[in-house]
């Protein structure tokens, strides 16, 4: 209860007089690389949202409409009482289809996945991330505060020194960004393709030279439900660019 | 995943000029990468890309192993009667794909 009190304190505060200094990462990009984003019939990521479509319309719509999913994405990862934990948007979809579909889940990263979390995602684009008041999240949210600010790897940083402290200065030719998930999943030039919000968490620990954390593992949950949290009232981007 | 995307307007006025823009979701393995492994992996690119409208071919392209994964391309032509918009992609391994959107010209 203590950490229900805090946890609103610090809502409260985060939405005070202050200026939002927040940033996503599309205002540190150059202005060509901001309308590969903007425009969708420049955007590469339109190739996944289309086979996203496609495959909703054949596998999801007996029960979903693309309407009644619309802000879903912003509230996501959730709470899951079958599990007994948050669950991110992918594994969700994954989960809808072993106990609803009765059919076999996507690989994790693969095209199908990443295709479907892109458009589901991408009916919540322009709306703020909204995360779920939901007190059995709040254990989830501490574990991930706290791996966000917990030193890794060789290198001996956490995500808060490079993302916090040094938001906006150079790691060598590249701008460090303030690290909102406010995109994914995402197109990133360096990948040549799209990827999840863990694909470029663990870009980040092999870079610190950390040993990342499986696929859906549960600290990658934890990670996600404190990054949308910090990037609350943030607009959905999905599908994004980034270098 | 053979999927591609064809962006041109649905309606153009006869003698205007309007933008196509066609993409392809494709690896375009350079052929000079490695696996985990440490093995190269084999060339796989497209190597042609044609558009034709109107009975003609109206652009083409020749596509060579330093082009970016997901090739995108976009040209211009004029408007000149109603009709499909047809892009064809042909690449190695027998690799081809064609898709066409319907122009109306008024």
């Amino acid at each position: 209860m203590k950490c229900l009190a805090w946890w609103l304190l610090a809502a409260a505060a985060s939405v005070g007089a202050q200026p939002d200094t927040r940033r996503s990462g599309l205002d540190f990009m150059t202005p060509a690389l901001q309308t590969l984003q903007r425009d969708d019939t420049q955007n590469p990521a339109a190739l996944w949202l289309k086979d996203g479509e496609q495959r909703f319309s054949t596998a999801c719509s007996a029960c979903h409409t693309a309407p009644g999913l619309r802000g879903v994405a912003a509230r996501y990862p959730a709470f899951d009482a079958v599990a007994g934990k948050p669950v991110t948007l992918s594994q969700r979809i994954n989960l809808c289809r072993s106990r609803h579909a009765k059919a076999p889940p996507y690989a994790t990263e693969s095209s199908e996945l990443l295709g479907l979390e892109t458009y589901v995602a991408n009916l919540s684009r322009g709306q703020p991330i909204t995360p779920p008041a939901d007190a059995r999240l709040l254990p989830f949210l501490a574990l991930g505060r706290q791996l966000y600010g917990q030193r890794i790897g060789q290198l001996d940083f956490s995500c808060a020194q490079c993302h916090n402290q040094h938001a906006s200065g150079r790691l060598a030719g590249s701008t460090i960004p303030q690290a909102h998930p406010t995109g994914y999943p995402i197109y990133r030039l360096e990948w040549q393709g799209m990827g999840s919000l863990q694909r470029r968490l663990r870009n980040c620990m092999t870079g610190v030279r950390a040993e990342p954390y499986a696929f859906n593992a549960d600290e990658f949950t934890a990670l996600e439900l404190y990054l949308m949290q910090r990037a609350a009232g943030m607009a959905v981007e999905t599908p994004a660019v980034r270098p | 995943m053979a999927l591609s995307l064809i962006n041109a307007p649905a309606r153009v006025a006869r003698g205007h000029v309007f933008e196509i823009r066609a993409s392809l979701a494709h690896a375009m393995e350079s052929g000079q990468r490695a696996d985990s492994e440490g093995r190269l992996l084999a060339r796989d690119i497209i190597r042609r890309v044609e558009c034709r409208y109107a009975g003609e071919l109206i652009f083409a392209a020749d596509l060579f192993p330093a082009i970016a994964a997901n090739p995108y391309l976009a040209f211009h032509t004029v408007a000149v009667a109603s009709g499909p918009i047809t892009v064809r992609w042909q690449g190695e391994h027998g690799f081809e794909h064609s898709a066409s959107v319907t122009l109306e010209v008024t």
